[in-house]
């Protein structure tokens, strides 16, 4: 079959041309699925809110630095007509035993849990993912947890906490993770 | 040869995965579940299919020492349009797939095709043959992740079987070579009966 | 400190080839010979280093500041298809022998995840420039250790009684697995 012969200029000309139709397409494409994209990212955040509050109607959105840690964390303010339903602060912790674990925290005004979810973690399947709820009880405990029984510890380290059996690293990270989330909250009920 | 071969070629005799033996990384990194196995496979499937076709319809036009990397350009906006889609559609599978979605582009079977079929063939024929090959890579996927998830999570397409956890190795990264290396021994056998 | 820990994290508790599942085609095709492995673990850590350099800077200079990316993929393969191209030539000219050895394994360092993935996983892990230069260094070298290990095992496995249905590969990928298991055992370590 008689192909283009390997010019310098042909070569040249056709790599432009295949190169600038493939980033002039893929704009295309992108500003296409832009929207989608970001809905899709925003719809994931809103479940993982709804699964730790009591329904609410819209969210403020804050970053805030917590007193420990190196990353930011996020706290949502959650308000249903012009009440405060509660906060739900996505929060982190770095002690897991695969890594970063992240968490989404549900608190009540009065600072009490109202319930937990695991956004992502890297712990090992059949020990330490036991944090999520679908694999075990782990998380029940901290549901209508109140505010005095912060900071929050297992039971090896003094505190009212079960860990996961077998699971110290993860559950330990855990709670790390939660007290982060509940000391950025009282920082800013104290700002207020 | 006759046109259904190029489609059935790919499923069976020439596998990419069980007998071609390309495309190790994906068939191993994705397979912890038969979904996950089949997702990346339809979307390999997509690339090939696509990539086949554009490199077929420009053969003509691409100077013989330039043409790995036009290919690679031509792979590698397909396989950023289905990472863009995927995000937006299917943004659960896009999270699952994670970073094994860029890395269609290095799979050696949509490279693999591109040069030993698409650029020496015509379109439809190219068609079939990435439809083929796609398929049956999607195929080997999916069963190798549902063995994964049978014997590893005691599910099969998310639907639980058995209560709590099944033989945890096979949802880890060793049990993903140990079971694809018994698989293709099984079908070596096979092959052979 | 935090070098440390990233330098025993990627050769030993997220091993690019035992834990992350990349660099799997070379893995299997290259480690018949101890030589072979290591001459073609050399060329990686080489090109991995040079690529993820440069892709960093693309991405961090040209890709982020402009929106671009939606390119990240092409540029980056095109980028890793040149440098192997460079690698080439320049060990062509430098060590023939070395060059005769790799034969068809040196032009597939372009499709191989491994660099590719890195390229990729450096930003995603928000790395800075430093601190991905020495996860690419040290993943490479435990690429290198991976392959090393297993062409030393594969050289017995010649020798011995293998079954006929799992000769090959079969066998190759359950040592693997073998290994990955051991290398999980590297887990607590950071």
């Amino acid at each position: 079959m008689a192909k283009l012969e390997s010019s310098f200029r042909n070569m040249v000309v056709v790599l432009l041309v295949i190169t600038l139709v493939a980033s002039l397409s893929l704009a295309a494409v992108y500003n296409v699925t832009k929207q989608p994209i970001e809905a899709a990212r925003q719809a994931k955040k809103e479940k993982a809110i709804k699964l730790v509050l009591p329904p609410f109607e819209h969210l403020v959105e804050e970053e805030m630095q917590p007193p420990t840690g190196k990353d930011p964390v996020v706290v949502y303010t959650a308000l249903l007509a012009d009440t405060l339903v509660g906060y739900a602060v996505e929060t982190y912790s770095d002690n897991g035993f695969g890594g970063r674990i992240q968490l989404m925290i549900g608190f009540l005004p009065d600072l009490s849990i109202y319930n937990t979810a695991v956004l992502k973690h890297a712990e090992t399947p059949g020990l330490g993912d036991k944090m999520d709820s679908l694999k075990s009880n782990f998380p029940l405990q901290f549901k209508k947890m109140e505010a005095e029984s912060f900071p929050l510890a297992v039971k090896k380290d003094g505190g009212g906490v079960d860990a996961i059996t077998a699971a110290t690293i993860s559950s330990r990270a855990f709670l790390d993770g939660v007290n982060r989330a509940y000391e950025t909250l009282k920082v800013k009920g104290d700002k207020q | 040869m006759n046109r259904l071969a190029y489609l059935t070629r790919g499923l069976l005799r020439n596998n990419p995965v069980f007998v071609l033996l390309l495309g190790m990384c994906p068939t191993l990194g994705v397979t912890t579940s038969a979904i996950n196995g089949l997702g990346m496979g339809l979307a390999t499937t997509f690339v090939l299919v696509t990539s086949n076709v554009a490199i077929s319809l420009v053969k003509n036009v691409i100077p013989d020492k330039v043409r790995i990397p036009a290919f690679i350009v031509i792979i590698a906006s397909f396989v950023t349009v289905v990472d863009l889609v995927m995000a937006g559609y299917a943004p659960a599978l896009h999270e699952q797939l994670g970073i094994f979605i860029p890395l269609i582009v290095v799979n050696c079977i949509v490279l693999g095709r591109a040069e030993a079929f698409a650029s020496k063939n015509r379109v439809f024929n190219s068609l079939l043959d990435g439809l083929g090959m796609g398929l049956g890579f999607a195929f080997a996927l999916t069963l190798l992740g549902s063995i994964r998830e049978v014997l590893g999570s005691g599910a099969f397409f998310g639907m639980k079987f058995i209560q709590g956890d099944a033989i945890l190795l096979f949802v880890l990264a060793p049990g993903a070579f140990i079971a694809l290396g018994y698989l293709i021994a099984l079908i070596n056998k096979l092959r052979k009966v | 400190m935090e070098y440390i820990i990233i330098i025993i994290s990627a050769i030993f508790v997220n091993n690019i080839i035992f834990a992350q599942f990349l660099g799997i085609c070379p893995f299997l095709g290259v480690s018949g010979k101890l030589s072979t492995s290591v001459g073609m673990g050399g060329a990686v850590i080489f090109v991995m280093t040079l690529a993820t350099i440069v892709t960093y800077l693309i991405y961090q200079f040209i890709l982020m500041p402009f929106g671009l990316g939606f390119l990240q993929t092409i540029s980056y393969i095109l980028v890793i298809a040149a440098l192997v191209q460079m690698v080439e030539i320049i060990l062509k000219k430098v060590s023939p022998a070395l060059y005769q050895a790799l034969g068809i394994f040196l032009p597939l360092i372009t499709t191989n995840c491994a660099v590719l993935g890195v390229a990729i996983l450096v930003i995603q892990k928000d790395f800075n420039l430093m601190q991905s230069v020495v996860y690419a260094v040290a993943t490479s070298i435990g690429f290198t250790l991976a392959l090393a290990i297993f062409a030393g095992i594969r050289e017995h496995l010649e020798l011995m009684g293998v079954p006929k249905g799992m000769r090959g590969v079969p066998i190759a990928l359950v040592v693997a697995g073998l290994l990955s298991l051991a290398f999980m055992g590297f887990a607590g370590l950071v």
